[in-house]
């Protein structure tokens, strides 16, 4: 029996050959460089991850305009970026939805009833892990553990945790995304 | 949830309940800086290595390798610059305890990445945190302004001749990363693949230069251990395994959380019945994985009335090991070809695909057990499952696939009833919480 080979992340057709470059605001361009201050001239690659995270809380993912970016600001080619940024599970290479609920599925949040969560979101909201609603404000999707055993089951939405979590709590934390009043890492 | 010490003074923990725990002032009023202090007034870099090496500490990373022997591995004569590199990167499931000591006590551990750089002659020293805790490096970069305006970070340190940098960096996502040679790669930019050893970090690490990787809780032990001596920390302990430990318990207990115990703690059941509070809603306990989910799981039996002693020995002769020191406590109701299944899918995720027993091991695993959860076990599943472990422990190219095969292999040694249930099909498997 053969299999298909398909690469996990295919790369966007328009990665390989960038038209444009983004564009930072004086103020990231001086983040950028407080970033690239902590390794030395000749090791700028270093800042990468740190890097992805500006670029991707600024533009809503990594974008090829923004990998266009890094590969100049660092001095590495396109394809140094895209290698690095499919595979770590944080970098997005695709959109997502402005609201991205990771319940954690890992063994201490699964035994204490992360499925229940799961199952909740995806009742509430009409989407099953690794989907987006139709109006692009939630994302769902089920994550490995996230060093909050002692407090399970749990979530993250951009870089908060909420902990302890039941049905009920999470009814109120996507009211309360609906309403603007959660932060979502991104600008 | 519990944070504290139980049958020891804190040591690790001794400020993490106070108001403000994390400020340098609160640090301060409590001893905070003083080892630092007594470090730069008179000891030179082996006496500091010899401290630590009397100190019988072991890194609390997973691998429990002696602290000490490790930094003395760091050439002295080499022209290159040496770096010493912190692992935060806290990812091995039922471990949070790295996360505390941050959250609750930041200045603890630049105080000890500032005393292994002064020991290995390091001018900068980085820590690498797990992406997902980024409230955490917000936390230490605020305190790392915090130490620099008050002298203990930069150039000249306290008036000496002693400078050093102390950074954040963040990882993004990668299990792997906890390695240290993926975490070295992934430092420099590249994808989180480990490296080949040797050579070893401490003569080849970050940028080619001599570099230590110790873990969160490793670096945070150093002061006490140079305030109080190396012998007196030791003392806390056992021979073999020095001072204190830092336990994270999660699971079907009532009190979940951090605890400070000192090592050879006597004995496991009473620290899950009592100090832990016993299981949730009066069930019957089950299983506990004791070390992070990498480590052999143990079954009651081995633990009630066993008089296992809480240390790197004890576990081993109780059939597992400290590993991270992460308590998964799960009770009657679970399933553990069901809690088994769980982990091996996290395995495969986290598997980063360099080498084939791995990679192409961990995702037959999970195909294995995902057809025997739709009722499609076969009889010699068990068989095939133990031969797939076989063909990937001891065979991978860095330790993840070893943490992959253990977790199965002690699994169903120790629970064959759980798996045999699934391989008939004709048998309904029990509801589980699962």
């Amino acid at each position: 029996m053969s299999q298909q080979f398909t690469p996990n992340n295919p790369l966007p057709q328009e990665a390989k050959t960038p038209s444009q470059m983004a564009v930072f605001s004086p103020e990231v361009e001086a983040e950028i460089d407080r970033h690239l201050s902590k390794y030395p001239a000749e090791r700028k690659r270093s800042a990468i991850l740190p890097l992805m995270f500006i670029v991707q809380r600024e533009r809503g993912y990594l974008d090829p305009p923004g990998v266009a970016y890094l590969a100049d600001r660092l001095g590495v080619r396109i394809t140094d970026i895209w290698e690095v940024a499919t595979f770590y599970s944080m970098i997005n290479t695709k959109p997502v939805g402005r609201y991205h609920l990771q319940v954690c599925r890992t063994l201490s949040c699964k035994i204490l009833g992360a499925g229940r969560i799961t199952k909740h979101c995806t009742e509430k909201l009409g989407i099953k892990p690794g989907e987006t609603t139709a109006d692009g404000q939630f994302s769902l999707s089920e994550v490995e553990c996230l060093g909050s055993c002692g407090t399970a089951p749990m979530m993250q939405i951009g870089f908060d945790y909420y902990e302890n979590l039941t049905p009920e709590k999470v009814d109120e934390i996507i009211e309360r995304c609906r309403g603007g009043q959660v932060s979502n890492g991104v600008r | 949830m519990f944070i504290g010490a139980i049958g020891c003074e804190p040591l690790q923990l001794a400020r993490v309940n106070l108001e403000n725990s994390r400020s340098l002032e609160v640090y301060r009023q409590h001893g905070g800086y003083e080892a630092l202090k007594k470090v730069l007034d008179g000891m030179s870099p082996d006496d500091v290595i010899n401290e630590v090496k009397k100190s019988v500490l072991r890194g609390r990373g997973g691998a429990g390798f002696p602290t000490g022997m490790k930094w003395s591995f760091v050439p002295k004569d080499s022209p290159k610059p040496k770096y010493v590199v912190c692992n935060a990167d806290e990812s091995e499931p039922g471990t949070f305890k790295d996360r505390y000591l941050m959250e609750r006590d930041p200045h603890m551990l630049i105080e000890g990445m500032l005393i292994a750089a002064y020991a290995l002659g390091s001018r900068a020293a980085y820590c690498y945190t797990r992406g997902e805790y980024r409230y955490l490096i917000e936390i230490m970069d605020q305190a790392i302004e915090e130490a620099r305006s008050a002298g203990f970070v930069g150039e000249k340190i306290m008036g000496s001749d002693f400078s050093c940098e102390v950074y954040t960096h963040s990882g993004a996502g990668a299990y792997i990363c906890g390695e240290e040679t993926a975490l070295l790669n992934s430092l420099e930019g590249l994808r989180g693949h480990p490296r080949m050893k040797p050579p070893f970090p401490a003569v080849a690490g970050l940028y080619g230069c001599p570099t230590v990787v110790n873990n969160v809780e490793t670096l945070t032990a150093v002061p006490d251990i140079i305030k109080m001596g190396g012998e007196a920390y030791q003392k806390l302990g056992t021979e073999k395994s020095g001072g204190t430990k830092v336990w994270s318990v999660s699971g079907h207990v009532n009190r979940p959380g951090v605890y400070e115990l000192p090592m050879g703690y006597d004995d496991m059941e009473k620290f899950i019945m009592e100090d832990c509070g016993g299981i949730t809603d009066g069930k019957k306990l089950k299983a506990v994985i004791p070390g992070g989910s990498s480590v052999y799981i143990m079954p009651a039996a081995d633990i009630l009335g066993r008089d296992v002693k809480m240390d790197y020995e004890g576990l081993v002769a109780a059939g597992s090991m400290v590993g991270s020191g992460g308590f998964i406590v799960m009770d009657e109701t679970v399933d553990i070809f069901e809690s088994t299944k769980n982990l091996i899918e996290f395995y495969k995720h986290e598997s980063c695909g360099w080498c084939t027993p791995c990679r192409e091991g961990t995702d037959w695993l999970v195909k294995i057990f995902k057809r025997i959860a739709r009722g499609e076990g076969r009889p010699d599943d068990a068989q095939l499952i133990l031969d797939l472990c076989d063909n990937i422990e001891g065979k991978s190219f860095c330790p993840l696939g070893d943490a992959a095969a253990w977790p199965i292999q002690s699994a169903i040694k120790k629970f064959p009833e759980d798996f045999r249930r699934h391989l008939m099909p004709l048998v309904q498997p029990e509801t589980t919480t699962v």
